[in-house]
């Protein structure tokens, strides 16, 4: 890439040139995917400001009322429920708890993940095999089975749903955390800072988890919509959020009793959900390319 | 080019002593753990603003015998002592405080350089980690030694995927110097470059130790680059030194028909079409060590005490340690026909 600029006969100002050359780099779709998730961040920290009306008001003279294109009103733009609260309000609500959900699990299992396997790759010996068996176990096990059951004796506290759904896919992270590890240590980098007198965390914190940063950042970006998946289902058989609490798979679970009458209590949570987690798989295949120096 | 002995008085810098180191190999499932002796027995000495010319062919062991000498890998049976004290236990604090008094040069510079910081964070990085210097005087402090090792000082902000293979070079080699190290080990540090950069790299390399004084041990397979460089060579077969001497000395006149081999197999110009003796029989398996002397199955010169005594390491009345069997016994004849 030349750094030099290009001779022009007549240059732009330079205050002009420089941001919408590196925009327009920038694909499309990841400008859409970040401008979803950037909408769904606000959306989540405005929740209180934004909500038409409180999310648990009912209002029974309007119950079912259809969204305002579907010759609705617009006293409710994405229409009512059984009970006649606002959708769009229930919505809101609905996307803060869930973001808050997933990103907290991800975040959990990413770093309890990299954690283990980083463990396993500078212990090698018993270390390695007890993460690695634990790591088995966990891909062995029907993940919801486990929740379902978690959940049924210890009830469901907010905090215990987010630890539960952090335990979600840590056994890829140890796995990817130890490989990558275990190959910088045996030759290359790891091996040469060690032998220049580093120590442990150095050689971990600045050198190796910098440099399997982008595998990691994908695998959250395949975990994340995962877990709001997982949170949808849970929430979905009744062991997740519970009324009066929303979230986004709570309202597609009890949305699905009015799904021939009243389809659009249900469709405005599911289309987010599918939005959120493709804008999510998109800016993490785009990170992945930007943070790695030489592809820049 | 001669060797500048010693400084200190009595201590080498550096000595070896009688070092193995044995890996365990299975093959396949259900097959019995073969024991492998990588390095059997080898001592060696190296004096301050000396090098030593490590040679043979791969798997000879020569690069384990690297890697013992600097303490990454504890040996089996021997011991090394660097300026007089034992190396400690890999991994200690002892260790790598020491690590600042003795630096790796590797073979893939790429690979031993992290793509995701630029060169002069790199090259800075063991004055972090020795503590070396104040802060605001490491930059200064890089700059001189890029400049040193022949790289710009607006190279400092390059990734190492921006390099040519020599600068990459030149720079890991700029690393390896940043503590003044008294000795260097470089492990086969040409043998990925360009020919036309690996005459620049040697070149550099015998400039910064006249100028810093330190000792380098020289593992190569390229004889010539060993010859150019090397104070002292050791030729190593099999995980042991068969003959160690002066380079001109050991490769004009070697001792050892394994020395003779590997010496007849330089290229010379203008000798086209004649024949060199060509050796016979198929490399050695380390796993499966021949009895007595371990070259004996090749050797032109065998003898019957060959295949059942392994020879020792002896210095000759020149100087040049040896060993064969052949050799100690025409040695100890032209002595006899001297004395009489």
């Amino acid at each position: 890439m030349p750094e030099a600029p290009l001779p022009v006969p007549s240059p732009p100002p330079a205050s002009v040139a420089r941001p919408p050359r590196r925009l327009s780099k920038t694909p499309g779709l990841v400008l859409f995917a970040l401008g979803w998730i950037a909408t769904m961040l606000l959306v989540a920290l405005l929740a209180d400001q934004l909500m038409p009306y409180a999310y648990t008001a009912l209002d029974l003279r309007n119950r079912l009322t259809p969204p305002a294109f579907l010759s609705g009103t617009w006293a409710h733009p994405l229409g009512t429920d059984e009970l006649g609260r606002d959708v769009l309000s229930r919505l809101i609500v609905s996307i803060r708890l869930s973001l808050i959900i997933a990103f907290g699990a991800t975040m959990l299992s990413a770093t309890i993940g990299t954690l283990l396997g980083f463990l396993a790759a500078h212990f090698r010996g018993w270390a390695e095999q007890i993460v690695m068996a634990l790591a088995d176990f966990q891909a062995a096990m029907p993940f919801l089975i486990l929740a379902l059951s978690v959940l049924a004796f210890f009830g469901n506290a907010l905090g215990l749903l987010v630890l539960l759904l952090g335990l979600h896919g840590w056994e890829r992270y140890a796995r990817i955390a130890r490989g990558l590890a275990i190959s910088a240590g045996a030759q290359g980098y790891a091996a040469a800072v060690r032998q220049l007198g580093a120590s442990s965390a150095r050689i971990y914190g600045r050198h190796v988890l910098p440099n399997i940063a982008s595998t990691l950042i994908v695998s959250m970006t395949l975990v994340f919509p995962e877990v709001i998946l997982l949170e949808s289902g849970l929430s979905f058989l009744g062991l997740g959020v519970q009324p009066p609490s929303t979230s986004l798979g709570n309202m597609v679970g009890y949305g699905r009793e009015y799904l021939t009458r009243a389809p659009w209590i249900l469709l405005s949570p599911a289309a987010v959900i599918v939005m959120t987690t493709f804008a999510v798989s998109v800016v993490g295949d785009w990170l992945r390319d930007r943070l790695d120096p030489t592809l820049r | 080019m001669h060797p500048r002995y010693g400084t200190g008085l009595g201590m080498s810098l550096l000595t070896v002593t009688n070092v193995g180191r044995r890996y365990a190999m299975r093959r396949g499932l259900l097959a019995r753990a073969v024991t492998v002796h990588a390095v059997d027995g080898v001592s060696l000495s190296l004096e301050r603003g000396e090098t030593l010319g490590l040679v043979g062919e791969s798997g000879c062991g020569k690069s384990t015998t690297g890697r013992l000498v600097l303490g990454l890998e504890a040996p089996d049976g021997g011991a090394v002592h660097f300026d007089g004290a034992p190396m400690p236990a890999v991994g200690d604090a002892a260790w790598r405080k020491l690590r600042a008094r003795m630096q790796m040069v590797f073979q893939d510079p790429l690979g031993a350089l992290d793509r995701r910081l630029p060169i002069g964070v790199q090259v800075a990085e063991p004055l972090e980690i020795h503590n070396l210097l104040n802060p605001s005087d490491r930059p200064a402090r890089v700059i001189e030694l890029l400049g040193a090792v022949g790289l710009r000082p607006d190279q400092a902000e390059r990734y190492p995927h921006e390099l040519s293979g020599g600068q990459r070079q030149r720079a890991v080699l700029a690393r390896a110097l940043a503590t003044n190290p008294d000795l260097l080990v470089c492990d086969e540090p040409i043998s990925a470059l360009d020919v036309s950069i690996q005459a620049q790299a040697m070149n550099l390399l015998m400039e910064l130790q006249a100028r810093l004084g330190m000792a380098i041990l020289f593992i190569s397979h390229d004889l010539r680059a060993v010859r150019q460089v090397s104070h002292r060579i050791a030729v190593m077969y099999l995980g042991r030194i068969v003959e160690m001497g002066e380079p001109d000395a050991v490769l004009h006149d070697p001792a050892h028909p394994y020395a003779r081999a590997l010496a007849a197999a330089i290229p010379h110009p203008g000798l086209r079409g004649q024949t060199r003796p060509v050796l016979q029989g198929d490399p050695p398996n380390p796993a499966d060590r021949p009895s007595g002397c371990a070259f004996h199955p090749r050797c032109p010169i065998a003898e019957a005490i060959c295949r059942t005594s392994v020879p020792a390491l002896l210095p000759r009345q020149d100087g040049r340690q040896v060993a064969c069997h052949a050799a100690h016994r025409s040695d100890a004849g032209v002595h006899r026909e001297r004395a009489a």
